[in-house]
This record gives C-alpha cells, structure tokens and sequence, in this order.
C-alpha cells in the first residue's frame, strides 16, 4: 500500500467516524441539555428506535427525507413527553421511568416497524470530495449540522439567558423557583428537547447513516450516548469530540482487519473488538469513580439537582 | 401527601414495562388462510417483504394447541419478520399449513438461548405440542435436557448436531452449495469490473461461517483465479449498525463485492450506496432493499424439510439423526437462479449459462460438497490442506473434533480429520480464535 493510498484510506475512516458519531452527537448533546435541567432520561435509546422507526416509515410514505427527520424528532419529542409527564409532574423515579420508556420505544418500534424491514431505502445523491473521492452529499450534510449545531448548543447553554435558566434549574431549583423561572415547564421544554435530538439521531441512522429499518436499528447505540454524556462532563462540545471518537471506534477494530496493513494478528484478537465495544462503559466507570469526591463532582459539572424530583414549597434542592 | 400518588406511578411504570416485556415474546398462531410466497417455488420477485400482519392476542405468551391437527411450535431466536434467518423459517411454518389443513403452526419470537428457551419449550411441551423446531445452535442444551423429560414430544434442532435414535434430531442444509455458486456469480462480476476484491462480513469464527466463506471463495476461483477476498469479523449474527460498518470498512479498502455472512441487508444497502455490489443471505426476499445492486442471495427454504420430517413423524417412521440434506433436497437455493426466477441484473450475462449448469448438477446430486471441498486444496498459507483424492467428512465440514465430541458428550461421530477450521487460498486473512463457545 503506498503512502497515498494509505491517506486517502485514513480520510476515509475519519469521515465514516463523523458520519457514525452524528447520530450519536446529537443524541448525547439533548441529553446533556435534558440532564442540565435536571432530569436524567434513560429513555435515549427507545427514542432514537421509535425516531428511527418513525422517520424510516414517513420517508417510504411520502418520499421526503427531511420529512422523515422531522417525523422522527416529533416521534421521539412525543416519548420524551411522557417521560417527563412520569418524573416532573408525578415526580417518579427518573430511572425507573427511562427504564421504561426503552422498553416501550423498543417494543413499539419493532411492532409497527414491521411492515418496514427489508424494504427499499433512501437513495443518497453522490457527490464528488479531493483524495476520498465518492460520498453521500446527505452524509456530508450531516457531519456539517452536526458541527454547527455543537457549538450553538454550548452558546445556548453558556452564554445566553435561557440557558441561565436552564442551568440554574438543574442546580439549584428552589432558588430558580424564587427568581420567577418556572421550574416544571424548563424541565418539560428541556426533556421534549432532548427526545427530539434522539428522535432526530435514529432517523438519521434509518435514512441517512445507514438507509433502511431492521428491528433494533441503533444497536445500544442510545446506552452510549447516555454514557458520553458524563464522559463529555455535561458539555456540548465536549460532546462533539466524545462522539465522534466513539464513532471512529466502532469502525476501527473493523478496519484493522485489512490485510493490508500490518497489524493483523493484533487485530484479528476478537477481544479488541469487544475491548472497544466496552470503552464508552469503562469510561464511564472510570469518570464515575472520579466523581465520587465531592470535589471532583464539581469540577466534572454534573447538575447538582440530577435525578431530583423537585416539589414545590418543600424544602431542598 | 404524595405517596399515593407516587405508589401509582411506580405501579403503573411497572405494569408498562411488563407489557412491553410480554409482547416482546408475543406467540403468534399462524393463520391458515396466510398465503406467504411458497418456499418450495419461490416465484415472485418483486414479492413485498410483507410480514404476517396477524393481530397478535397480547399477554399469553404461550399458545394453545389446536385440537384434532398435527401441532407444530417453531421457536425463533429472533424477530420473525427480520427479513433474514427467522423470516424464512417463519413463513416456512406458515407454508405448512397451506399444504396440509391437518397441520397447526405457532411460533414463539425473539426467545433467547438458555433459561427463557428452556422455560418457553417446557411450556409448549406441556401444552401438548407434537413437533417443537429450534431454530438456533444454542439451543442446543436445552433441547437435550428437554428430549429426554417429554419422550412423547418430538423435537428438531436446526443447525446442531446433537440428536437421540427416538424423538430428537437435527436438521441443516449444505448451504456451502449455494454461496459456491454466489462465489461463481461475483467472480465474474469481478472479473468484468476489472476489480479482483471481493470481501466477506463474516459474523463468528466458527466452522459453519468458515465453510461458506471458503465455498464462495473456491466457486470465485471458477469464473476468476486472480481474485482475492478479505474479511472482517463482527462477532455477532445481528448488530445492524455493526454489519454495516463491517461492509462499509471493506469498501472503503477498496473491495466492490461484498458476501454478506450475517443476518439484516444493511450491507447491501452500505454497497449500493456506494454504487458496489453485494450478496445477501437467508432470506428469499432479502435483495429487496437495493435489489438493483444485489447480485443474489443464497437462501434457506426450510418447508419441504419440515413437512417431510412432519410425515415421517405421522407415519411413524421416523428416524431422528443429524438430517444433512444438499440442494437436491431442495433445501436451499440461490435467488435468481432457481425455477420461475431471473437472475438479478447485475449478473454477467455471459456467467449465467455456466452457472445453470452447475446448479442442475447440484440439483440432480452430481455436484455435492464434497466436490466443492476436495482434494488436492491449498489454504491460504500455500498448505496443502485436502490431499489429492480427499473429500471431507460430515465431521471435517461442522468441525466436530474430538473436544467437541466430548464436551458435549456426543455419540455416533468420528472426529475430523480436516477440521473447518483453515481459510482456503485467495482468502486474505486469518481466523481469530474463538474465546469461547
């Protein structure tokens, strides 16, 4: 293989990493904003199926991809409203409840995604880059919103008013309460928020990363974007590089297997596929382990009101 | 205050997650009136990929015999309209019943090896089921344990190899015939696009996934010589994200032709969009997602096997063993190739005679496995691995050494002599070795 192979076979691993990540990405960055209000949803990974479902079946319909995509986040928006509905007004357990909104996304998904398995995909437009030669033009449309939206996202949330709010009410609700903001309807704009993002990711994994719908389309990808958000310390832009280093991951123990680079015999090591599947999780084991000093804690920048029901009037965060 | 009403909220999070838990293992009886495309002629080809849309009754898990028919359960380890393995076996359940009225079909979806399949099949067998079917290796253990505790029952295992001489056998098919002839069909494809790499997604390191690379590799030999193939394995049967990320690594290192070992199309799809070709697998209809660039798809046609083991059993005559039945048995075939078909446009036209031909051999039982695996056959570190004048052996072709003989406790095998487990020449690659299993 000569050196300019080698390049272009490199640029060509990195962009199907960015094409893997943004679904990812955006599932990751909507939790994060879900979590910085204050409300864990465990539901990522029913969502992105019921979105990628959903997208996928209004795509054959109507033979719109946008349209699907928005389909998808509405599906996905419409179960993270449910989420909220179990943990901010009746104030259940935030795990428990995400635990069943999986369960229900993936239940629903693999029963009216029925009719939709094995059937014709989208067709993605090629289009022409230097060295990689030939992409999905809507591929290439992916990487670059995923790249504008990131750094929006951390404008939103740092430097403007309603992420003041946004984040005051995942810190400290009570006091937000007292300034005038209003607690419950953050928390629900926040949680819709972030089921619409991975309402959004699994469409564009069954219409654009990679077309068509089988049962349990996202593949855990959904467990993962939960962990990168503590891997990504609760911050989009962190975000932006945790995805996408997973995604390269998935790709990378695959890609090593080429006979023609020289590492075959390491890489044929069906345990370094594995070691690589687990990362996300260690990772987060790890970061959870740092987080357990208090101190530590609070450098990471997890809200400090995760997880809490907040009930007006009573005392408490 | 709110402890009421928080007690209902737990409550009714928990009765949701059961639901969703008990429709997940939904029995679905097959309607009698369900025409699905008849496996034993496979004729439409633009046949919709349309599952058995039945109103599954919710909540029971375990379905109810039909009183006065020959009951048959067929226990999938996935989804049955998965557009792959579980979707053949599926609607050859479903074929069943249109050839014979007497004959009742329910199957359980999405069982998992182990403790829930044990559970589920003790339930069938106690409901008084007649034949129960499992249709994956794993559950192989269980289908053991479960022989001997109904004697009265009888049972099949698809894709295992252990059995008893009175109501527990196997059943498989020399898939390795079909994907030879895929191999003959994307040699010349390679040939004609002037690319000679092709390459393999192949989900585990066993025999079984090393035999069918190593037959479609020897059947691209045929039509191109000079052709080579790589493979990535996933280690998995079903990871849709991962089958795709396999296909499009192989694409990206410059491979054209892509075999598809595991179970959903997303390669295909990763193919075509790349405007590369691909062979899918199991399932007849499984060219359906970008059939335009699907060259064909060697796959399962489980009925007539079923409904002659099911006579056997009616008859009394049967005799439970490892059933290992080739094309001429007509358990499987090749999309595009078999009678009423045509074969997928981007076929070469001038492979397409040459390939007839050797399917009518195989066929009419002239061209078996051990003609594809004989002797003198090299592997791709330049051994020669079948000496000239060899053939190989049920046991050479599953691997079945003396450890397997013995760790699961298996009588009336030979162990193998040229075990599967070495890549035939052209094949660029080694196997990485399997931690458990």
């Amino acid at each position: 293989m000569t050196a300019n192979e080698l390049i272009a076979l490199a640029l060509t691993i990195v962009f199907g990493a960015l094409v893997s990540g943004s679904p990812l990405l955006f599932a990751t960055v909507g939790e994060i904003f879900s979590e910085r209000a204050g409300v864990m949803n465990l539901g990522i990974e029913g969502m992105m199926l019921v979105g990628a479902m959903s997208g996928f079946a209004v795509w054959f319909k109507t033979g719109d991809v946008l349209l699907g995509l928005i389909a998808g986040m509405a599906f996905g928006a419409l179960l993270a409203l449910l989420h909220a509905l179990i943990t901010i007004t009746l104030r259940a357990d935030q795990v428990v409840s995400g635990l069943a909104v999986t369960f229900l996304g993936s239940g629903l998904s693999s029963i009216l995604g029925q009719p939709y398995v094995g059937q014709r995909t989208p067709q993605p437009t090629p289009i022409v880059l230097p060295i990689i030669e030939q992409v999905a033009a809507q591929q290439l449309a992916l990487i670059i919103f995923g790249l504008i939206f990131a750094p929006l996202a951390w404008f939103y949330l740092h430097r403007t008013r309603p992420g003041l709010n946004l984040r005051s009410v995942g810190e400290y609700p009570s006091a937000a309460d007292s300034l005038g903001i209003n607690v419950y309807r953050t928390r629900y704009l926040y949680v819709i928020f972030g089921g619409a993002m991975s309402g959004l990711g699994g469409a564009a994994m069954s219409l654009i990363t990679d077309p068509g719908w089988v049962d349990g389309k996202t593949s855990g990808l959904g467990w993962i974007a939960v962990a990168l958000v503590i891997f990504a310390a609760w911050d989009p832009m962190r975000g932006v590089w945790v995805s996408y280093f997973f995604g390269l991951l998935r790709r990378l123990p695959l890609d090593l297997q080429n006979p023609a680079l020289p590492l075959i015999s390491t890489a044929n090591n069906p345990s370094l596929g594995r070691l690589m599947d687990m990362l996300p999780y260690l990772a987060t084991i790890f970061i959870l382990i740092l987080g357990s000093r208090e101190a530590m804690r609070k450098r990471l920048g997890s809200p400090a009101a995760l997880g809490i029901p907040y009930v007006r009037g009573e005392r408490g965060l | 205050m709110s402890a009421t009403k928080r007690m209902f909220t737990i409550i009714a999070v928990l009765t949701i997650v059961s639901m969703i838990v008990t429709a997940c293992a939904t029995a679905t009886p097959a309607p009698a009136t369900q025409a699905p495309v008849a496996p034993a002629q496979p004729t439409a080809t633009t046949a919709p990929a349309q599952p058995a849309a039945t109103a599954a009754p919710p909540a029971l898990t375990i379905p109810d015999i039909q009183q006065g028919k020959f009951n048959v359960a067929v226990v999938l380890v996935g989804f049955h309209a998965d557009g792959g393995w579980s979707q053949a076996h599926t609607e050859a359940a479903q074929w069943l019943t249109t050839q014979d009225p007497t004959i009742a079909v329910a199957y359980l979806d999405t069982v998992n090896p182990g403790p829930d399949a044990e559970s589920a099949m003790r339930q069938l067998a106690r409901k008084g089921f007649d034949l129960i079917i499992g249709t994956t290796f794993e559950y192989g253990p269980t289908m053991d344990t479960l022989s001997q505790e109904f004697p009265k029952v009888n049972w099949l295992h698809v894709s295992g190899y252990r059995n008893n001489s009175t109501n527990y056998g196997d059943l498989f098919g020399s898939m390795e015939q079909m994907k030879y002839l895929a191999g003959m069909v994307g040699g010349a494809r390679a040939k004609a696009d002037g690319n000679t790499k092709l390459g393999y997604v192949a989900p585990w390191p066993l025999p079984e996934v090393i035999r069918l690379g190593n037959a479609f590799m020897l059947g691209v030999k045929q039509t191109c010589p000079e052709c080579t193939m790589e493979v990535r394995w996933i280690n998995t049967w079903y990871d849709p994200d991962k089958e795709k990320q396999a296909a499009q690594s192989l694409l990206d290192a410059g491979v054209d032709i892509v075999l598809v070992g595991s179970d959903t199309p997303g390669p295909l799809t990763a193919a075509a969009n790349a405007g590369k070709w691909a062979f899918t697998y199991d399932y007849i209809n499984s060219c359906q997602p970008a059939s335009a660039k699907c060259l064909g798809t060697p796959y399962w046609n489980w009925g007539p096997a079923y409904l002659d083991i099911i006579k056997q059993i009616r008859a009394g005559t049967w005799k439970p063993k490892f059933d290992f039945r080739d094309a001429a048995a007509g358990i499987v075939g090749f999309y595009g190739f078999m009678p009423g078909q045509t074969p997928q446009p981007g076929v070469p036209k001038d492979v397409i005679p040459q390939v007839q031909a050797k399917l009518a051999d195989m066929l009419a039982g002239k061209f078996t496995d051990q003609d594809i695996f004989k002797g003198p056959l090299k592997d791709n570190t330049g051994k020669i691995i079948i000496p000239d004048g060899k053939t190989l052996t049920v046991e050479d072709l599953f691997g079945i050494d003396a450890a397997t003989i013995k760790s699961s406790n298996l009588t009336g095998y030979t162990p193998c002599t040229y075990c599967m487990n070495w890549l035939v020449d052209g094949i660029q690659g080694t196997i990485p070795a399997m931690s458990s299993q």
